[in-house]
């Protein structure tokens, strides 16, 4: 049985999605740019409307929502801001270890503050200064002593950071034991010797604050260890196969966003005396807009709905991942070229997608790295 | 000396079988010593000086006055200009050559290079009377003084026939009224080149070529322009409020500007292709460095094809478009009619610069997304290169065409 349609609560939250938006998120988007500033506001309210850590369970006062239900609402929040996205998917990327591998307790603890009561942010710290793509090679230190773990070390590219409540560490116990010695551990915003650097400086996502974390004797009580010792890897790793789906529904969200800006435009702009839509270098430039973008969505609910229907997604995940930021860069790319010089100027939006979308080809796993993913299943396949 | 042009059908079209006219060997890769020599003089300069300070200039999206006027001591803001209008006396080769080296260190000063080298001077030279040469080569060729040009208007861009930018007769002169966009230097430069309507039903050959000074009354400039990138080539609109220009300013005869500016337009494009050809160097080399040394999966990413492939790619691309330019520049430098191969070196190397410079970021990862390395810069400044002068949807109407009339002519190559 295939079924394309959406249901009932899918498009709700779809128009509450697209006009919170439209009327919230766009107009503020290029100020928040400019001044590379926390949109307090815009997450506050969308904290209020249940925009903001959709995926943390009923059982903990979330709405339970799937990776399909974020997706939908990516497309549209990421229409207005990518960057703005950002901050609202990056809190999920924090609660997903837990939806996945936290005990009942473990949940209770730390996803219900999170929600019912304002603007409430998670973080996920994987990378380090000199390990990105190489999970294993992570050095922070996790050692234990009496009632629980001591942590050393320092993390790169966290999203939220210290505006998070908790923000899940991976680490390893045993550096010459690599990913069977990795942990996963819930370090909580108070935590001693907990410290960190904001990244400046970024070329997009400038409204999505992101840090560095510096580690330095921070205890975390035993509890905090999220399976057992050895899961941290395999922990990190199936929390991206579901949150690589965000990532590309947020890419779909900025290639609409691109085709909207570039197709307005060309149907108002004259050269050789009709509008440039009506010339096919450009009409052409629409229509592979659309194309990459209707295809980058079904990719992405393909995914998404595998997940939800918890089917191993990780391989679908990294399709779309892949294809739907390449797609998205490419079409900022055009609707660049469509506006011309109005494209290269932040008086108008356009050139802020293409420097905002690069990053969606970058984090959650490059798109080297999605396609070493994808080669791998191809190869074990050809081989079996 | 250069052969004079004056109009596009001027010069024998490129035919790459045939024998040079100007009788040297017909294939040759290196550069020649005095020339390779200054390259060097140059590289060391753009290093030595420039580099340090893009990153400066463009956080603070400041005009370079001290390293231009150090430019234009060396020779580099009239390339091609004969010496005895006060430039360098070189050819269109030396020109894209140096013009590399500038864009390989900050592609804002190779910019601000090409729009003082290119039109005010090379239109003045193709067309101006001996008098406007002698009254206004010298100051620019020796970058005492600073030219721009102003063409584009808010509503017309690629098609320049749209301009609605007039001049107005009134005694011994013109009045001339409208609003320029996209002027590098504007607000910046001292002399401006304005192409302006005196003909209204005469489309492209009933626009004229005036020279304004910047103080001229009835001249001023909007805000510098926020730019994704090559912030330190301030960008401004240029308004003409009744602006009084004499007969002595206007540059050829009267409806001869447009395509006159159009003619001069193919060796501002080779000027695009090379500083397209600069940042994408640069930042190849910065993606080779940064490979050479990052380790993953317990050794170096350049071992590992997902990114050796990219950088051998971006090799090889870099070295056709140079290819390209520096066919285009020899060509020209020649007297042969390029307006094709300049198209074709523009849009491949601009391209090319998007391409090189994107993937040169995905080499660093989350490294190149920030600051602490001048590729996210690099992709800034690359993005302009497929806009201006033409953007790569107009190269690629200007070589259709050009390849239809070979074909209509039995010239196919």
């Amino acid at each position: 049985m295939i079924d394309f349609s959406l249901g009932p609560t899918q498009k709700e939250m779809q128009g509450l999605a697209r006009r919170f938006a439209r009327d919230r998120i766009a107009p503020v988007a290029a100020q928040h740019d400019r001044d590379a500033s926390y949109p307090t506001d815009v997450i506050d309210e969308a904290a209020r409307l249940g925009l903001l850590n959709l995926r943390v369970p009923e059982a903990q006062g979330g709405l339970g929502l799937g990776v399909l239900d974020e997706a939908i609402v990516g497309e549209e929040l990421a229409f207005g801001c990518m960057g703005i996205y950002t901050v609202l998917m990056a809190s999920d990327l924090g609660v997903t270890p837990l939806v996945l591998h936290g005990s009942e307790n473990q949940r209770d603890r730390f996803l219900t503050p999170l929600v019912g009561g304002g603007a409430r942010l998670a973080a996920f710290a994987l990378s380090e200064p000199d390990a990105g793509s190489d999970p294993a090679a992570i050095r922070t230190r996790a050692r234990r002593e009496e009632g629980g773990w001591r942590l050393n070390g320092r993390k790169m590219w966290i999203s939220n950071g210290a505006l998070a409540d908790f923000t899940v560490v991976f680490a390893t116990s045993d550096p010459e034991r690599g990913a069977a010695a990795s942990v996963a551990l819930v370090v909580p915003a108070d935590a001693d010797g907990l410290s960190w650097r904001e990244v400046h400086g970024k070329l997009g996502q400038r409204a999505a604050p992101t840090f560095e974390m510096i580690l330095d004797d921070v205890h975390v009580p035993e509890d905090h260890l999220l399976g057992e010792v050895g899961d941290g890897i395999r922990i990190a790793l199936s929390t991206l196969d579901q949150t690589r789906v965000p990532v590309a529904a947020g890419s779909v969200g900025v290639a609409r966003r691109a085709l909207h800006e570039a197709s307005r435009y060309a149907t108002e702009r004259k050269a050789f005396g009709k509008p440039i839509a009506q010339h096919q270098a450009i009409a052409f430039k629409l229509a592979d807009m659309e194309i990459r973008l209707q295809t980058a969505r079904w990719q992405t609910w393909h995914a998404a709905w595998l997940a939800d229907a918890g089917e191993p997604c990780g391989h679908h995940a990294a399709i779309a991942k892949a294809y739907a930021s390449d797609a998205a860069f490419e079409s900022a790319s055009e609707a660049v070229n469509v506006l011309g010089g109005y494209g290269y100027v932040d008086a108008y939006p356009v050139a802020k997608l293409l420097r905002d979308v690069k990053l969606n080809q970058i984090y959650e796993g490059t798109n080297e790295i999605q396609r070493l993913v994808i080669a791998r299943r191809v190869i074990r396949e050809a081989e079996a | 000396m250069l052969p004079p042009r004056s109009g596009a059908e001027v010069g024998p079209p490129l035919v790459p079988s045939r024998h040079d006219p100007a009788g040297g060997a017909f294939v040759r890769f290196d550069l020649d010593d005095d020339l390779a020599h200054a390259r060097r003089h140059v590289r060391t300069f753009a290093q030595e000086r420039i580099a340090p300070i893009a990153a400066q200039l463009d956080a603070e999206a400041r005009y370079p006055r001290e390293t231009l006027r150090a430019m234009g001591e060396m020779g580099l803001m009239g390339v091609a200009t004969p010496e005895r209008y006060g430039g360098s006396g070189m050819d269109v080769l030396a020109y894209v050559t140096f013009l590399e080296e500038i864009a390989a260190a900050d592609a804002s000063h190779a910019t601000l290079m090409a729009v003082t080298n290119g039109l005010p001077q090379k239109m003045l030279l193709d067309h101006g009377s001996e008098a406007q040469r002698e009254a206004y080569l010298p100051p620019l060729a020796s970058g005492r003084q600073f030219g721009a040009f102003c063409l584009s208007e808010p509503q017309a861009g690629s098609d320049a026939a749209a301009l609605r930018t007039r001049a107005v007769r009134d005694g011994s002169g013109y009045r001339l009224r409208g609003v320029k966009a996209w002027v590098t230097a504007g607000g910046e430069a001292d002399l401006y080149l304005v192409l302006a309507v005196t003909d209204p039903d005469a489309g492209a050959r009933g626009i004229s070529a005036f020279l304004i000074p910047a103080d001229a009354d009835g001249l001023s400039f909007g805000a510098p322009e926020r730019k994704l990138g090559q912030h330190a080539a301030v960008t401004t609109t240029v308004r003409l409020d009744d602006v009084f220009v004499p007969d002595a300013d206007r540059i050829g005869r009267e409806g001869e500007g447009f395509v006159a500016a159009m003619t001069s337009l193919d060796g501002g494009r080779i000027g695009i292709a090379a500083q397209s050809v600069g940042i994408a160097r640069a930042a190849y080399h910065h993606a080779l460095a940064y490979a050479d040394e990052r380790i993953a999966f317990g050794r170096r990413i350049r071992e590992f094809q997902g990114v050796s492939f990219p950088l051998a790619e971006m090799a090889t691309r870099i070295d056709a478009a140079r290819l390209l330019v520096q066919r285009a520049a020899w060509a020209m430098d020649r007297g042969y009619r390029v307006t094709k191969e300049a198209s074709m070196a523009k849009l491949h190397a601009s391209e090319t610069a998007g391409f090189v410079t994107d993937a040169a970021l995905q080499v660093l990862g989350g490294a190149g997304y920030t600051r602490d390395h001048p590729i996210e810069r690099y992709l800034r400044d690359a993005r302009v290169t497929r806009i201006y002068e033409g953007t790569s949807e107009i190269q690629r109407v200007v070589v259709a065409r050009q390849i239809v009339r070979e074909l209509e002519r039995g010239e196919l190559t």
